[in-house]
């Protein structure tokens, strides 16, 4: 058994076994996810019931939620292939750390953007500098920043040390965002799904939230090794392995 | 429930549709972007392939 994790921990860090194993993966991975997408849109838009006091506007809880889950789970995913990539120098490790960044910048900027649609008709603003959204918005920036330094870095590895280092320092403003909303209680409303007293969340309304929530982390998973991949083979180029693909010749 | 009453989201439509608009081309962006850019890699390996194969 530990013979075989280790066996497959090592394929993993072999650049064509990465390749590989990730194209066998990424189809069943977005196709799920999408699969998923569809059921709890559908779910949330068509089957959950009216809420009582926002109406028929609280259905953008569906991207709204997921989205932000997403935004800092991506961000945990890619601080701690920054923390392997700098410990063990593992190249493998450097290549996932960077690749997060531009899809966790989409989903902050889609929890951002959505959060600022719903805001609107609820709190009669786009925006505040509540505490939630501020350090939200500054998650955005830590993964423009991390994006931007591995563009202005020639060297790869050098560049992925920076980025390793900086993934992790902003590491700092996860629990930030997240418990923004007891600390500092201004206009965003705290948690929902793990309010167990009245008022608490109907199981309907739940329950395609929850399915959401697991299908954009699937999503993620398949966009992360697309651009994974991606950037493998880019590094790359001129190998043997790389020459030698059936889809580049 | 009506298509009509169905798309005016008891009155939020612009609001949810516009949400849901953003989610999906934020998807379809993340599927689309890494796509395009594995056919220009690929293309690159195969011109340099071609060029040194003529240097020969």
């Amino acid at each position: 058994m530990f013979r075989a994790l280790v066996n497959f921990y090592h394929r993993l860090g072999s650049p064509p076994h990465f390749y590989r194993i990730s194209g066998k993966w990424i189809p069943w991975l977005i196709g799920i996810a999408l699969v998923m997408i569809a059921i709890g849109w559908t779910w949330g838009l068509i089957f959950a019931p009216t809420d009582y006091e926002q109406g028929d506007a609280y259905r953008i809880i569906y991207i709204h939620v997921p989205a932000a889950w997403l935004s800092m789970f991506a961000y945990v995913c890619m601080a701690a292939a920054g923390a392997m990539g700098l410990i063990w120098r593992m190249k493998m490790a450097e290549v996932m750390a960077v690749t997060a960044a531009p899809i966790g910048a989409g989903f902050t900027f889609l929890a951002l953007a959505s959060g600022s649609i719903w805001g609107k008709p609820m709190w009669g603003t786009w925006w505040v500098w509540d505490a939630r959204l501020t350090s939200e918005l500054v998650l955005l920036f830590l993964y423009l920043g991390v994006i931007a330094l591995d563009n202005a870095i020639e060297d790869r590895r050098i560049a992925g040390r920076a980025v390793g280092i900086l993934a992790l320092v902003g590491v700092v403003n996860i629990p930030i965002i997240h418990y923004s909303v007891q600390w500092w209680y201004t206009l965003h409303q705290g948690p929902t799904v793990t309010k167990f007293s009245s008022p608490s969340i109907y199981w309907s309304m739940l329950v395609p939230l929850l399915i959401m929530g697991i299908a954009f982390m699937i999503f993620f998973a398949g966009a992360w090794l697309m651009r994974a991949r991606n950037e493998l083979l880019r590094r790359e180029a001129s190998k043997r392995w790389a020459r030698e693909l059936p889809e580049a010749s | 429930m009506s298509l009509t009453e169905f798309l005016r989201m008891g009155g939020y439509g612009g609001y949810v549709w516009s949400a849901y608009g953003i989610a999906t081309a934020v998807l379809v962006w993340q599927l689309t972007a890494p796509i395009a850019h594995r056919r220009r890699i690929l293309k690159q390996i195969k011109r340099r392939k071609r060029r040194e194969s003529r240097r020969q």
